[in-house]
């Protein structure tokens, strides 16, 4: 089975679900902490095209409704908040650069492989497309996984941290047509909590240590009992 | 139902409660009200399911599996409410915190338990990922309470660790739901665990390995598996000590029970395959190297909360360890020991919150001479370490004896290991608590006003579980062992 003969609505969503790995990528790289923000506020909007999409192709009314729900929350909500806090953080020129983005860009590349490798037991009736998609949502929440290791700044985490649970999103929607709705507003619910708790930990965190580079949190060890 | 209802809900019902009751006084006790109207709840609620065998309904479903532990964290919830009333009253008064911290405290002290319950009692795995999320959601804001550098710097690797690990988790959760979807038609009923454990065996093999790994891997950081476990320690030094007592007396074990639901439903399906025992495996594997890597970890601790959240560590991947071995014996072992462990652990953070009030420090160095000043707190101290190493006459000694002897039935090469691990436990504990409790105390140090009744209530009862189990927990962990393993022990 080829790729052209899946319908036209499977096609558009293995191509918006390769976008979403895209700007994956994209979050990774940018140094500047209001494009980022901007390329994680896409990334939600198109995580809900998918499920639009998944919601016309299949016949499912309730994934409209999970469609609405992600775009409120991941595409205008949650970055409206990280945009207001980089305010008032004064962070809004801040910009930084990876150590080594060649090597920060190979390993995502891997993550990629590895996300493709590791779905191969999928025996599926409609297999091309599941492990497609699958593969490709497991590679977006890796390479979140990765970003959060490789950045030091609190927010440019958090993004990381955003972007694993779209493409947590992206599987739910892709695989499985959605979770249950109880599972779904719980899931959207912590979300939500979460991205509230950062937020009042960007500011504890600069009071403590008049900076957000998390790297410089480093207290705590074994050896820690030996300060007074 | 009744009884079901009041349990899950009379805590959230408490956090809202509390957080409109702005003077500390009335909070406090609150506090300690809703806890034990939650504790009679379990109570009435554990008489119905003796006489039932199983309630359910509103997707919540209580078994023998889930019950005592239900019972369990009710009854540690409440003694520790009662404990924290004085303690946080004390924390208040030096000005380590303000009125609206009090406020927060409390009402997410009510909020954990509320999670807490609501992972054990639901039958719907999505909504006991949400439930654990929000466990630590509510926990990560208190263990940053003091505003120490080290606190909020605890509480920021406690939360980025469990959430990332808990993603994890919910991705494991979706293949599972995928895989489920094959095999049950109503979708709303893809989740559900009583389900998916009646088609299990018609579950896709491959999947449900994947997916026990993502999940393990998520609620694994949550039991402290090593190498999962750095949130573990920092977390228990520098939050609360109450909030350390709940951390590992119920955290830890809601997340291992989270755990086996899943081996349940994986074992199920992988029977027929070649391995049918992967996820015992994993189990096993994750367990022993968490055990001996704490156990050595014992011996290089500074700080006496970060000693005992190491000892958390050992003894849960001890548990870890024996429900992977899954035989009958092991698995009604590992229960006891979930039971037995809450019960010493918490009653160990309550005696140490009082010492560091004594000597107004948690470095292990400057504790000296607990039972000159103050001989409650010392010997409690010294009784707790006791039980926890495994001394008999006390319930720990009980439970892996007979973690022990399974082991020696089912895999003798591995008895050697675990012995060893237990002896370097035993030293490490007893090096270091041996001169706090018996050291000579400097000379300003002054007892503190404490109520040591729910540290007695908890050592009584695990003394009691390690001279006679009562007939009726014998009968019940010996059907949740049916229920997890198939064949009964007795």
């Amino acid at each position: 089975m080829t790729l052209a003969r899946l319908t036209l609505l499977d096609q558009m969503m293995l191509v918006l679900a390769a976008v979403v790995l895209f700007l994956s990528f994209v979050l990774l790289q940018q140094a500047r902490l209001r494009a980022a923000i901007h390329a994680f506020a896409w990334q939600g909007a198109l995580v809900a095209a998918v499920t639009t999409v998944v919601a016309a192709s299949q016949g499912l009314t309730h994934l409209y409704f999970s469609a609405a729900l992600t775009l409120a929350l991941k595409a205008l909500l949650i970055p409206w908040m990280l945009h207001r806090l980089v305010l008032r953080l004064g962070l809004d020129r801040h910009s930084e650069l990876l150590h080594r983005p060649a090597l920060a860009v190979m390993a995502a590349s891997s993550l990629v492989i590895f996300s493709y490798w590791l779905v191969l037991p999928m025996v599926q009736q409609n297999l091309l497309f599941t492990r497609n998609i699958v593969a490709v949502s497991l590679a977006v929440i890796l390479i979140g996984l990765l970003m959060m290791v490789v950045r030091q700044q609190a927010i440019a985490q958090v993004l990381g941290f955003m972007s694993m649970e779209n493409g947590l999103f992206l599987a739910a929607v892709s695989a499985t047509g959605g979770m249950p709705l109880v599972v779904e507003l719980g899931v959207a619910f912590d979300v939500l909590v979460a991205m509230v708790l950062f937020g009042v930990f960007f500011f504890q965190i600069r009071q403590s240590i008049d900076s957000l580079d998390v790297d410089r949190l480093n207290r705590l060890t074994e050896r820690h009992g030996e300060q007074p | 139902m009744n009884a079901l209802l009041l349990t899950v809900f009379a805590p959230l019902a408490g956090a809202v409660l509390l957080a409109s009751v702005r003077r500390l006084g009335p909070a406090g006790w609150i506090n300690v009200t809703v806890s034990a109207v939650t504790f009679a709840a379990s109570l009435a609620l554990a008489w119905q399911v003796a006489e039932t065998g199983a309630v359910q309904g509103f997707t919540f479903r209580v078994d023998a599996f889930n019950i005592y532990l239900l019972v369990l964290t009710a009854f540690v919830g409440m003694t520790t409410s009662i404990f924290s009333r004085p303690y946080m009253r004390h924390v208040c008064d030096t000005g380590r915190t303000n009125e609206p911290g009090m406020r927060l405290y409390h009402v997410m002290y009510q909020a954990f338990l509320f999670t807490m319950v609501l992972a054990l009692a639901t039958n719907n795995l999505g909504i006991l990922w949400v439930a654990v999320e929000g466990a630590t959601l509510s926990t990560v804001l208190l263990v940053s309470l003091y505003r120490t550098p080290e606190a909020i710097e605890a509480a920021w690797k406690y939360f980025i660790l469990c959430s990332v690990g808990i993603a994890l988790a919910l991705f494991g959760t979706v293949l599972l739901y995928f895989a489920a979807q094959q095999v049950v038609a109503d979708p709303a009923q893809g989740l559900t665990w009583s389900t998916l454990h009646a088609v299990a065996p018609r579950l896709q093999p491959a999947i449900m390995s994947l997916a026990f790994v993502f999940l393990l891997v998520g609620y694994g950081t949550k039991v402290g598996l090593v190498p999962l476990h750095q949130w573990l320690p920092d977390a228990h030094s520098e939050g609360p000590t109450p909030i350390s007592a709940v951390l590992s007396g119920l955290l830890l074990n809601v997340a291992l029970y989270a755990v086996i639901r899943i081996k349940m439903l994986v074992d199920g399906a992988l029977a027929t395959t070649s391995t049918p025992h992967l996820a015992g495996w994993l189990l096993m594997g994750f367990g022993l190297v968490s055990f001996i890597v704490a156990a050595l970890f014992l011996h290089r601790q500074r700080d006496i909360k970060r000693l005992f959240s190491y000892s958390s560590v050992e003894h849960m991947g001890l548990m870890t360890f024996a429900f992977g071995l899954g035989s009958p014996l092991a698995t009604f072992g590992a229960l006891l020991h979930m039971l037995v462990h809450s019960l010493t652990k918490s009653a160990i953070f309550v005696t140490v919150g009082h010492a560091t009030h004594i000597t107004g420090t948690q470095s292990i160095e400057r504790i000296r001479g607990l039972i000159r000043t103050q001989p409650a707190v010392g010997w409690s101290l010294l009784i707790g370490v006791a039980a926890i190493a495994g001394f008999p006459p006390f319930g720990v000694f009980t439970s892996e004896f007979l973690v022990l002897s399974a082991t020696m039935q089912s895999r003798p090469e591995l008895t050697a290991v675990l012995l060893i691990g237990l002896a370097i436990a035993f030293a490490g504990l007893f090096r270091h608590v041996q001169p706090m409790v018996y050291g000579k105390a400097p000379e300003a140090q002054q007892p503190v006003p404490v109520n040591m009744i729910p540290v007695i209530v908890h050592f009584l009862l695990v003394l009691l579980l390690g001279l006679s189990i009562p007939l009726f927990l014998v009968h019940w962990l010996n059907l949740a062992t049916h229920l997890i393993t198939g064949t009964r022990l007795l």
